[in-house]
């Protein structure tokens, strides 16, 4: 066997779609299974190849069944900016660490990827023949090899300016893919039960990623919808709690949010998308409830708490109220026991949630959740804040041209005291989030002003 | 819904505070629903269970079986876990009731989803 060195060196290809979720994702595998991220890139930015340094196979192995961010990892071998680089980059690795991978009784293949630049069947058949120089033993086999092998070319991520050689060469030995299929398999487009704002299947994953999310953990999702977030929770290994407002939704009844379907069928519900992916077991339960107003016990029970809560756009944010609260033309429930529902202030209902992970979250375990911003005014201080919540991450996606929305990724750090759940009060950093659904009618001011511009022109 | 819901829920009317929990559970149709067995999942719910509330709602179900406390290496002792495992994850309320200890309040149980919700004069503020 290869003698283990203080650390290896792996080559990570990302996928070069939600960059900044990417880095994130990565970090908190890696702490998951026990690897620890260093620092060593000068750029983990939009680059799809990215150096770590591990210290074994197997945590390299545990990353690629959880992320949907990167697309396959090498054991690095060689790297270079230059063929001549990477040739000698080559002869200094170890021969030892190659020989169980090239000896007389394997099977190999020798496959190139280029990013940025297309070679030709000729220009390929070149690099492979360069390494003749390694000690290749093994029988090539094209369709079932033992290992593979790649040469990666680098020309840069402008596809205006490619240039004719590579900025950086990489050779190394495959060793997994990631999940990337997930992105596929649990497209929403094939789900059963859907809602007007099911979050895409590859953030979904991304965020249960995020939230460190483990076998035998519970999950929860208080503004669950119609559940797609407990999916990619349950996909892997942890049992999963949801409740909602919406008594209609919870219990999968009304209209349908799919074109050319007008009511939901009788399974259409949460239960049953689980049992759609064979989740069914990792269902605990969902209930009719109100986040800002949670009926949960005191005590430490949840090891995530991953959840998109409504901002009004496509669904409106709602909480239970009384009737003299409520203003002239809110519609009345259909249900008769459902309390009539109150427009719900972005910045309580952030607060509210902040403050339920804090009381409700096992000490280590994240919240990760999705704020609305309007980007022209946002700076980082509008970011909600605990005392007992450490932020690990902030990425953006933007929604148009002056709204997007911020993954949010906070971990419990400090055990909860009643002193803590007035603390965000005594600070004064939300003031601009104070206003009453300030989000929503920056968002729509925008939109009605937009779609009056182009009916004017269209007129002209 | 299952007994390790009921664990996990509390009355939230306004002035119960903890003596809104346990909810008085009331079951008018219960169902057996098998769910896979994974001693490690239940061996971790053991310490986070709050005995006397779940031995109250397995006495108004009727359940036999139910072990009176955790013992010593329940981690290990598979029979111990599969009597938890039936207890807090197969038996599923359907239809029924839950009803706040101190306040009287009722929450109904339909479909096997409980509906916890509340007017703003019955919470707190």
């Amino acid at each position: 066997m290869a003698l283990p060195g203080p650390v290896n060196r792996y080559l990570l290809l990302m996928a070069q779609e939600h960059l900044e979720f990417r880095l994130p994702e990565i970090k908190s595998l890696l702490s998951l299974f026990g690897g620890q991220f260093t620092n060593s890139q000068e750029t983990y930015g939009k680059s799809p190849f990215w150096i770590l340094s591990i210290p074994s196979e197997d945590i390299a192995r545990n990353l690629m069944k959880r992320t949907v961010c990167a697309k396959s990892i090498f054991e690095l071998w060689g790297h270079g900016k230059s063929p001549e680089e990477l040739y000698s980059s080559l002869r200094n690795y170890p021969v030892e660490k190659m020989v169980p991978f090239l000896h007389s009784d394997s099977t190999y293949k020798i496959k190139i990827h280029t990013f940025n630049k297309t070679l030709t069947q000729e220009e390929k058949i070149k690099r492979i023949d360069a390494l003749e120089f390694l000690p290749f033993e093994g029988k090539v086999n094209l369709k079932k090899p033992q290992h593979i092998f790649s040469i990666l070319e680098d020309y840069g991520l402008d596809p205006n300016c490619i240039p004719e050689n590579p900025h950086n060469i990489y050779f190394g030995r495959w060793i997994a893919d990631g999940q990337r299929e997930l992105i596929e398999s649990y497209s929403v487009k094939k789900r059963h039960f859907i809602g007007n704002t099911s979050m895409d299947a590859g953030l979904s994953f991304i965020m249960a990623n995020h939230g460190k999310v483990k076998e035998n953990d519970i999950v929860f999702d208080p503004f669950v919808g119609t559940g797609g977030l407990l999916i990619a929770s349950a996909h892997f290994g942890a049992y999963v709690y949801g409740t909602d407002i919406d008594y209609n939704t919870v219990h999968g009844l009304g209209k349908a949010s799919r074109k050319n379907q007008k009511w939901r069928g009788p399974d259409e519900n949460i239960r049953a998308n689980l049992r759609q992916y064979g989740l069914e077991k990792y269902y605990l339960d969902v209930l009719v409830s109100d986040a800002s107003k949670p009926s949960w016990r005191k005590g430490t029970y949840f090891d995530a708490i991953i959840t998109d809560p409504p901002y009004g756009i496509r669904e409106s944010t709602r909480r239970t109220g009384s009737q003299k609260e409520i203003p002239k033309g809110i519609e009345k429930c259909p249900e008769s026991h459902v309390p009539v529902s109150l427009s719900y202030h972005l910045s309580d209902m952030f607060f509210d949630l902040l403050n339920f992970a804090a009381e409700t979250l096992v000490l280590g375990g994240r919240l990760v959740y999705w704020l609305p911003v309007y980007t022209p005014e946002y700076t980082e201080e509008m970011v909600p804040w605990h005392p007992c919540l450490k932020l690990i991450s902030n990425c953006e996606q933007k929604l148009s041209g002056r709204t997007s929305r911020r993954l949010i990724t906070m971990e419990k750090v400090k055990g909860f005291e009643n002193r803590d759940q007035y603390s965000h009060l005594l600070s004064d950093h939300f003031l601009p989030y104070q206003g009453h659904n300030s989000f929503r009618e920056k968002y729509f001011s925008g939109v009605t002003k937009r779609i009056a511009k182009e009916e004017k022109s269209s007129q002209e | 819904m299952k007994l390790l819901t009921h664990n996990l829920l509390s009355s939230h009317v306004r002035g119960v505070g903890p003596r809104g929990f346990p909810l008085r559970l009331q079951a008018t149709e219960v169902r057996i629903s098998p769910v896979e067995f994974n001693p490690d999942f239940v061996a971790r719910m053991i310490p986070k269970v709050e005995w006397a509330a779940l031995l109250e709602a397995a006495d108004t179900l009727h359940l036999v079986e139910v072990p009176k406390e955790p013992i010593q290496g329940y981690e290990h002792d598979e029979r111990f876990l599969r009597k938890m495992h039936h207890v807090l994850l197969e038996v599923d309320v359907l239809e029924g009731t839950l009803q706040c200890p101190e306040s009287g309040r009722l929450f109904p149980i339909s479909r096997g989803i409980p509906n916890m919700l509340l007017s703003d004069e019955e919470t707190e503020t």
